[in-house]
């Protein structure tokens, strides 16, 4: 028995099965030897030529480029350079059509030639033999050769083979019919085309080198036989013709015996196929140092006077060729790119020969009848005789027709060369190629699409799981204080063990509400275990109490000074989360005024940071004079104004501001100060400070005229005013609504002077956001001149439901559904709050801080107001409310994300403000007008500095 | 006496075929409903929520409890195909009569309009848009399903959806034969 290589050596040829003989037509256009053409007006060099990845663009427009110059720089994952196939000038890049069935548009350089064709500096080499094998496959790589048989795979990934390749099978078979590019080349560069068949050896150390050509090719055989003559390990083999022996699978059967398994590669059974061309290209590449830039293509067809072989550069379009070669078309000429059993027609003949380009065929009526009526099958079988793949066409065609994508690949479609004998030979003319070509297109696209869905969904639920693990996340923190809420029991006990052990006949209710608030925090800290709360909460009660008596000592001045102190704590507490609505409805009306300079020092304290308890006392301590209330409030402006950008404008405004209030209200000179600072703040805050400056004005004149009580009013609605309209995107509109909103309510409602300015913001910050801007701009106006009338008695209730009602519009999509919510809430306040006026600003504050926080803005909103309402009953005078509701407001501010949102909030604050401070102004005549200034240090102090507190807040208040 | 030779005979066949059945009952479990699995494996895995379900998964457990197969409009016919073959029902024409073949689109933000809402990203099943909150957002657009759930929240309408372009690779072969004729 012989081996295989015996057999191969001793000439013995297999056979594939099917195959057919189509007319060969290929004496048209060997004739004559390769022509030249002349040069071409402009070359169209797309960038990818093969298969893979192009590369980078390395010439820029308008460059001038040599013969050779490489064009583009490859990347990894297949991609090969391109180069100048003469010299000129790049005139541009864009894209074109390209040498494909679609002509799709693919980006390429166009270069005009120059007409010098001067090549760049060549690298010639005389011998490989001082090359390595990675030297070889770069030169290779970097001359971009790829096959150029017609699938255009890049030679060096081949070369590059991990695998061990024993024969190297060169294919000169040139099966198809018309093309002679393979012949000719060979008979004319036998030499060259064995150089590189040596060069691959020596890359590939393979044990033969097998050279296939169809026994039509009598001159070429001859020719590669005595090129080859001095290396016995090149055999040159004549294969008997039949179509399509010049298949990669179907060559190697009849070459070595051995079959390409199923959806592999040649290199899986130890060889390897490269085309004559492509071996003269390497040849080329290493002996000359020349790239690929140009290739043999058969122009031929009964159209083409001299039907020929030629040079074509790469890039020169069909058209060149053609007319070069005398073309006289026909009607409905077709151009084929390719021969005519695997080739395409072209769309077009402005398409740029490649490097995979071998013929273009341009035949007329006659040679290649048009394709005809599609028959139905008969069934003959003849299909499956001529697949030389031994598929069954037959059988494809019905599954390809059906879209039976999984039949068709377990039929194995996958192994169809495409090669269209079958086609050739249906008596039906049924277009079984092109059902196998969609049909393939379609299953790979549909893997694809598998491929794509799976990384979907591997997305979704990697998405679906994270938006659950924070959903836990929050709920855990929702949860804890909610776990403790037994808990307050034990904090009850705690609390009168607290009271029984101190004994303290002085310690009052205010004390008690402190210590039941540190319980309860202790509470939420500290998990459940009940010992350790308690003990906690006593220890922190017993330091308090220390701190306290301290500060009693030193402060003598009055017997209050002990609730004083406590209101500072309670105060400082307030801060720290939970305390403030608490607190507040302890605190009893004859410790105001010390609670507010508490709240002073609190404030100032905590602009400190760290060092609280020092500066509070101390701060309580000279309080009692309240000579360093100015002082304080000068920090507090100067705080102000140093966020101010525009510190210029924040002083010209407060300026008359505070002229007026000057003179209207002798009890009260700080207001002035405080207004400034929050005008100050809302400035710097206003992108557009014309605007805004122009707007206030008229507002402030008439409610000053208006309101001696409320000197405040006006510098708040400018602020709020300013921000909403910084804030708004279409100013105009927004100014203009505003306006004749402030006009009719200023007309009906002295005594609520805020509304207009209030619905004014509300509607632009709704008109902002709102898409429909009409929509949201007609909704707000009937809104806000109901609740002027409505509410006369209740002054806030009007803005409290502007503003939710704008905040539900620009949330809700559908703003109808909206609005039809915070109304009837709107009313029930306004019913419910007559004699509670506090009421509503701390709702608003906490509705303010829920908001902002809150993505459901509809439910905090529903939520807070009955919570609001019940602190209302409880508590009368409440005092520190303004000043909670600042401070509160402020960390809101600090945070909210959303600008919108934030103008909303300082409307409110604003409102409070100017709520408060006529009140505690006829109840507490000289002292109270600390109050303003404390909040407006607080407001300051917080806003620079809580970050996440308000988050904390927002938790607090709902329970 | 036969018959109750008979009888534990017959008994004990029983306990033993019992105890085998109930052991590759334990053994051999199968672990969820493996015609969901299906089901959602030829779903187009959009997450486009156009069936009425939050989900592919969700619209596959639907299906296999009994909803119909023709709710999926991304999938297009082939999949109302797919799913009626794989629950053995006839299989129905796309609810809502829409054109058999959907287009393929992906989300493209305008850039120049987005104002940096984060809204889109919320909406995206696939998180298929990057951004964060002032900055402009924009669309992988490999990784986009085109299922549309970042159109509607755009406070700006800066999000079109865009058929996806045709390339070499996606096109579809579909010239007609070059038949070679014998010439007398």
């Amino acid at each position: 028995m012989e081996t295989l290589l015996e057999q191969i050596e001793s000439g013995k040829l297999w056979q594939f099965p099917g195959g057919i003989h189509p007319p060969e037509q290929k004496f048209v256009s060997n004739q004559i030897g390769i022509g030249n053409l002349p040069l071409p007006e402009y070359l169209v060099l797309p960038l990818k030529q093969h298969i893979g990845a192009n590369g980078q663009l390395l010439v820029n427009k308008g460059e001038h480029v040599l013969k050779g110059q490489v064009l583009t720089r490859p990347g990894t994952n297949w991609s090969l350079p391109i180069h100048a196939p003469t010299s000129g000038t790049i005139t541009d890049i864009k894209p074109m059509p390209s040498a494909h069935p679609s002509a799709m548009p693919e980006l390429s350089i166009i270069l005009t030639p120059d007409g010098e064709d001067k090549w760049c500096s060549l690298t010639s080499r005389e011998s490989i033999e001082d090359l390595d094998n990675k030297a070889l496959i770069d030169i290779l790589h970097h001359a971009g050769i790829a096959g150029m048989g017609g699938a255009g795979f890049p030679t060096y990934v081949k070369a590059d083979s991990a695998k061990q390749i024993e024969y190297l099978v060169v294919n000169g078979v040139e099966c198809e019919p018309y093309i002679t590019a393979d012949d000719m080349l060979m008979r004319e560069h036998a030499k060259e085309i064995i150089s590189g068949i040596e060069v691959m050896m020596s890359i590939l150390s393979v044990q033969r080198t097998l050279v296939g050509i169809e026994d039509n090719k009598p001159q070429a055989i001859e020719a590669m036989r005595a090129a080859a003559s001095h290396n016995d390990k090149i055999l040159i083999r004549a294969i008997p013709t039949k179509y399509p022996s010049g298949g990669e699978k179907q060559l190697i059967k009849v070459l070595t015996s051995k079959e390409v398994p199923s959806g592999g590669i040649p290199a899986d059974v130890g060889v390897l196929v490269q085309n004559v061309g492509t071996l003269y290209a390497v040849s080329e590449a290493v002996y000359q140092g020349k790239p690929l830039i140009e290739r043999v293509v058969t122009v031929t067809g009964n159209t083409i006077h001299t039907p020929q072989n030629v040079w074509a550069l790469l890039g020169s379009e069909v058209k060149h060729l053609l007319h070069s070669q005398g073309f006289t078309p026909v009607d409905d000429q077709r151009v084929i790119m390719g021969g005519p059993m695997m080739g395409f027609t072209l769309p077009t003949v402005r398409i740029p020969v490649v490097k995979t380009t071998n013929c273009i065929l341009a035949p007329d009526n006659q040679e290649l009848a048009v394709a005809g009526q599609e028959q139905a099958c008969i069934r003959c079988s003849a299909c499956a005789d001529a697949c030389p793949q031994t598929l069954l066409p037959q059988q494809l065609q019905w599954f390809a027709k059906g879209k039976e994508y999984e039949k068709l690949e377990e039929y194995n479609l996958f192994d169809c060369i495409e090669c269209g004998a079958c086609s050739y030979v249906c008596p039906s003319e049924i277009p079984l190629v092109q059902y196998y070509r969609v049909a393939k297109a379609e299953i790979r696209e549909q893997k694809l699409e598998k491929v794509k869905a799976e990384r979907a969904k591997e997305r979704f639920e990697a998405r679906k799981a994270r938006l659950e693990r924070e959903q836990e996340e929050r709920q855990n923190r929702h949860k804890r204080p909610a776990r403790t809420a037994p808990a307050k029991d034990k904090a009850k006990v705690s609390e009168a063990l607290e009271r029984v052990k101190s004994k303290r006949p002085e310690q009052s209710a205010v004390q008690a509400a402190i210590e039941r608030a540190k319980a309860k925090k202790a509470d939420g800290d500290t998990s459940t275990l009940e010992p350790d709360n308690s003990a906690v909460a006593l220890e922190r009660a017993k330091r308090k109490e220390q701190a306290r008596k301290y500060k009693e000592e030193k402060a003598q001045s009055s017997d209050d000074s002990a609730s004083k102190d406590a209101v500072a704590a309670a105060i400082a507490r307030a801060k720290a989360k939970k305390a403030a609505a608490k607190a507040a409805q302890e605190t009893n009306a004859p410790e105001q005024k010390d609670a507010k300079k508490a709240a002073v020092a609190a404030a100032i304290a905590r602009a400190k940071a760290k060092k609280a308890g020092q500066s509070e006392a101390s701060g309580s301590e000279t309080a009692a004079t309240s000579d360093n209330d100015p002082r304080k409030a000068a920090v507090a402006a100067a705080i102000a104004r140093a966020k101010a950008k525009k510190a210029a404008k924040a002083d010209e405004e407060p300026q008359p501001h505070s002229d007026e209030s000057a003179e209207q209200a002798v009890a009260e000179p700080e207001d002035p100060r405080k207004a400034a600072v929050a005008a100050a703040i809302a400035r710097a805050k206003a992108k557009k400070a014309a605007k805004a400056a122009e707007e206030p004005q008229p507002h402030s004149d008439v409610s000053a005229e208006q309101a001696d009580a409320e000197p405040e009013d006006p510098r708040k609605a400018a602020v709020a005013a300013a921000i909403a309209r910084a804030k708004a995107k279409k100013a105009a509109k927004a100014d203009e609504e505003p306006q004749q909103h402030s006009d009719e309510s200023a007309e009906q409602a002295a005594a609520e002077p805020e509304d207009p300015r209030k619905a004014a913001v509300a509607a632009a910050i709704a008109r902002a956001k709102a898409k429909k801007a009409a929509k949201a701009a007609e909704e707000p106006q009937p809104h806000s001149d109901e609740s002027a009338e409505q509410a006369a008695a209740e002054p806030e209730d009007p803005r409290k439901a502007a503003v939710a009602a704008a905040i539900a519009r620009a949330k809700a999509k559908k703003a109808a559904k909206a609005d039809e919510e915070p109304q009837p809430h709107s009313d029930e306040s306004a019913e419910q709050a007559d004699a509670e006026p506090e009421d509503p600003r701390k709702a608003a504050v906490a509705a303010a801080i829920a908001r902002a926080k809150a993505k459901k803005a509809a439910k905090a909103a529903e939520e807070q107001q009955p919570h609001s309402d019940e602190s209302a009953e409880q508590t009368d005078a409440e005092p520190e409310d303004p000043r909670k509701a600042a401070v509160a407001a402020a960390i809101a501010r600090a945070k909210a994300k959303k600008a919108a949102k934030e103008a909303e909030q300082q409307t409110e604050v604003s409102g409070n403000a100017e709520e408060a401070c006529p009140q505690p102004d006829s109840e507490t005549a000289q002292l109270s007008p600390e109050d303003k200034r404390k909040a407006a240090i607080k407001a300051a102090v917080e806003r620079a500095k809580a970050k996440k507190q308000a988050q904390e807040q927002e938790g607090n208040d709902l329970s | 006496m036969t018959l109750i030779y008979a009888l534990i005979a017959i008994g004990a066949l029983a306990l033993v075929f019992g105890l085998i059945l109930g052991y590759a009952a334990i053994k051999y479990r199968v672990e969820s409903n493996p015609i969901v699995e299906q089901l959602d494996a030829v779903l187009p895995q959009t997450q486009c929520g156009q069936c009425g379900y939050p989900g592919c998964r969700p619209y596959a457990e639907a299906i296999a409890n009994g909803d119909e197969v023709n709710k999926c409009p991304p999938g297009g016919e082939a999949t109302v195909k797919k799913l009626a073959d794989l629950m053995g029902v006839e299989a129905k024409p796309l609810a809502g009569g829409e054109e058999a073949e959907p287009v393929k689109k992906v989300a493209y933000i305008r850039e120049d309009e987005c104002i940096g809402c984060t809204k889109c990203i919320q909406a995206c099943p696939v998180d298929a848009i990057v951004g964060a909150t002032r900055q402009m957002h924009t669309v992988i657009a490999d990784e986009c399903t085109g299922c549309d759930l970042c159109v509607e929240p755009c406070p700006v309408d800066c999000i079109d959806m865009i058929p996806v372009a045709e390339t070499k690779q996606s096109w579809k072969w579909q010239i007609n034969a070059i038949p070679v004729k014998q010439l007398d």
